[in-house]
């Protein structure tokens, strides 16, 4: 049994989908109370292998491969939650999720609430969501502003190792339920250094991954990357992107969202998800409300076009390529 | 030693009165006890559907008619052990240590109601479970962590005969055999899921006999028989406290109220129904078990029902006096600290609902 007092061990290259094993095996070690749960987790070490080698080092009581119902994992890690576990959950896909919505909503998000701090519910329900990998039907959605307008449930998406491993410490440790949503397409795309048994990061903030003035650039999840690759077109071009990884749907830092817009006035918000009704609203919104004056240009989104997500011969043609931020941003300076 | 079947339901009194199976001279002092609390119950849930009636409580699911099952349940559970409720079980939420004022409170929508006493056996409880069958997962989840922590306690967990048709039912009576989980599950087969009958809620004989696809043990139970239900009871919490595994228990009793007090059953059930059931309603009918055996008489009765009087009317004193939550409550128990995001909402509702002034 490790210590709780860890000290972070050097950093070693880890991929998204290796960050996650490594956060689960450290919080883990770390705590007791910290058990797995979902199908296919425990002795096959889960469909992307986010779980392998838990059983082996922590045994059955604690990784569960639970029996094909995710209703029941929900109201599984509800009851455990309620009683001192710290459930982190595995849906095996974000197709998959709907089944534990009632759970999420009417239980985990109400829990503390409804009992006034009697009890509470710490869990994880971590799902791999959105397109790119040719996945079967079902496999490719991102549902995410779904579950983001439940009040008491944080949503959280990652979209780099050590991001992946310092938000998934933090959302195993977090008092509150938090959904965790895990961007397949970017699971393996690089290796970088992350600091085994690392600091968590904090739940409600954004992250600036590149300052720039004159354009924002918000995203999150693996659309991020094509958010970059969209800042560096455009540096060619002599224009200069901000880009902010949103991370915490909910709850949402609104400070970071407008203090960049008061920096550059101009937004472009890029997500998977379809537009109609997606969370890129909700930060248009805060924007309209909140930095109206510092906006030079109508905000722009890119998003997903409002369908369901294509099977994959058509899955590439739906999401967000890099020509669209880059065409979006241009007409916000050129507005 | 009783019959567990899932097609003959146990039975230890005769609808009036007479034992089938007189109790050893030990076992009387706990049924004095039981019956002590149904008839509390019987009147505290009379006072409650009056309160609402008079616009001092909002829709109240009456528990009318599962006296004996709940209170039987409450009088088996011991304090270490869980039990996760539906919304009929007034009667065990009382003998696991929730205030009659509390239970008031929650109808009267509060959520106040649902933070239970920290020094009452109900403490680690969950909250009445309104989305129906949603608290059967969650029980399974909770006799997990039991399980897992090695410990030598059960979970009970009510549900009514409609939830019986939700996969939630069947997916942890599933997992309850595969686990080998220490979990009660005990169904309050009344009949009635507001107007929709049991036979229109499954095919199956009897519910009891859903165990066997799960490959639990399952039997039927008298609900309005307190002896039957405690036989029932101690025999499976027992089983599941010593690792034996999980149980489900159909306790065939009777809705006599609407669904809540917003039905009116008149729409749907026949008078004659009703009028054949109180024939066998739980709590006159252990009263006169407990005459016949001269454990009990009429000044005893009278002189209990002045008392329970006097106890109902204190609760809802309380709950009558009880000054309202600060609104601000309403996003203070969200998340264990108020995120920034939403530090601006409750100073606006704050300063609408006190101006400005904290209470």
């Amino acid at each position: 049994m490790l210590s709780t007092h860890q000290q972070p061990d050097t950093a070693i290259p880890m991929n998204m989908v290796e960050a996650v094993n490594q956060a689960l095996h450290d919080a883990m070690a770390a705590d007791e109370d910290v058990v797995v749960l979902g199908e296919d987790i425990a002795t096959n070490g889960g469909v992307f292998r986010a779980t392998e080698g838990l059983k082996e080092a922590f045994g059955i009581r604690r990784v569960m491969d639970t029996p094909l119902a995710e209703n029941l994992i929900a109201g599984l890690s509800v009851g455990m939650a309620t009683q001192g576990l710290r459930p982190v959950a595995e849906i095996q896909f974000m197709g998959f999720i709907y089944a534990t919505l009632e759970q999420l909503i009417s239980h985990a998000a109400r829990m503390r609430n409804r009992t006034r701090g009697r009890l509470s519910c710490p869990l994880v329900i971590r799902a791999p969501f959105g397109g790119g990998i040719h996945a079967p039907e079902h496999h490719s959605e991102s549902t995410e502003a779904l579950f983001a307008q439940i009040p008491g449930l944080r949503v959280v998406i990652p979209s780099s190792p050590a991001r992946t491993y310092g938000l998934l410490r933090a959302a195993i440790d977090c008092p509150d339920p938090v959904l965790f949503l895990e961007p397949k397409r970017i699971y393996r795309l690089q290796r970088l250094p992350v600091a085994r048994h690392g600091d968590p990061l904090p739940l409600d903030r954004c992250f600036t991954l590149r300052a720039g003035t004159d354009v924002s650039l918000i995203s999150w999840g693996a659309m991020i990357h094509e958010t970059l690759a969209a800042a560096d077109e455009l540096k060619n071009d002599g224009i200069s992107a901000e880009v902010i990884d949103v991370a915490t749907l909910n709850p949402l830092d609104r400070e970071t969202l407008i203090a960049t817009i008061t920096k550059t006035g101009r937004a472009v918000i890029v997500h998977e998800a379809p537009g109609h009704g997606g969370f890129g609203g909700e930060i248009a919104a805060t924007l309209a409300s909140d930095a109206l004056l510092h906006l030079r240009a109508p905000v722009e989104r890119v998003t997903g076009y409002d369908c369901p997500m294509p099977y994959f011969a058509l899955e590439q043609q739906c999401m967000p390529g890099t020509d669209r931020i880059v065409a979006a941003a241009k007409r916000t300076l050129e507005y | 030693m009783f019959t567990r079947t899932p097609y003959e339901c146990h039975t230890r009194l005769a609808v009036d009165g007479q034992w089938h199976a007189r109790p050893g001279d030990d076992r009387w002092a706990r049924l004095i006890e039981g019956y002590r609390t149904m008839a509390l119950i019987r009147q505290f849930d009379k006072k409650a559907v009056n309160l609402q009636r008079t616009g001092k409580l909002g829709t109240y699911a009456s528990c009318l008619g599962a006296e004996a099952l709940t209170t039987a349940a409450g009088q088996t559970l011991q304090p270490d052990d869980y039990f996760v409720p539906y919304y009929r079980d007034q009667a065990t939420q009382y003998l696991r240590g929730v205030r009659l004022e509390q239970i008031l409170q929650y109808w009267g929508g509060d959520e106040r109601g649902n933070d239970f006493p920290a020094d009452a056996p109900a403490v680690r409880d969950l909250p009445n479970c309104v989305p129906i069958g949603t608290q059967l997962t969650q029980a399974a989840g909770v006799a997990t962590k039991a399980k897992q922590r090695h410990e030598h306690t059960a979970v009970l967990v009510t549900c009514g005969d409609g939830a019986t048709s939700r996969g939630d039912f069947h997916e942890t009576l599933n997992v309850a055999g595969v686990w080998q989980l220490p979990l009660i599950v005990l169904v309050n087969n009344n009949q009635w899921a507001i107007s929709v009958p049991r036979r229109l809620q499954t095919a199956s004989r009897t519910i009891a006999q859903k165990a066997e696809a799960a490959g639990i043990e399952g039997f039927q139970v008298d609900g309005n028989d307190l002896p039957a239900m405690l036989d029932a009871l101690d025999y499976a919490l027992d089983r599941a406290r010593h690792g034996k595994g999980a149980i489900l228990i159909e306790a065939m009793s009777y809705r006599l109220s609407d669904h809540t007090t917003a039905d009116d059953a008149s729409r749907y059930r026949k008078a004659s129904d009703l009028h054949a059931a109180w024939q066998r309603e739980p709590v006159a009918r252990l009263r006169q078990a407990l005459v016949e055996a001269g454990h009990w008489d009429g000044d005893q009765e009278k002189a209990w029902l002045e008392h329970c009087q006097r106890q109902v009317d204190e609760a809802i004193d309380s709950y009558l006096a009880t000054p309202p939550a600060p609104a601000t409550d309403m996003l203070d128990y969200l998340y264990a600290n108020l995120p920034p995001a939403l530090l601006a909402q409750r100073a606006q509702l704050e300063q609408r609902t006190t101006g400005g002034h904290h209470a």
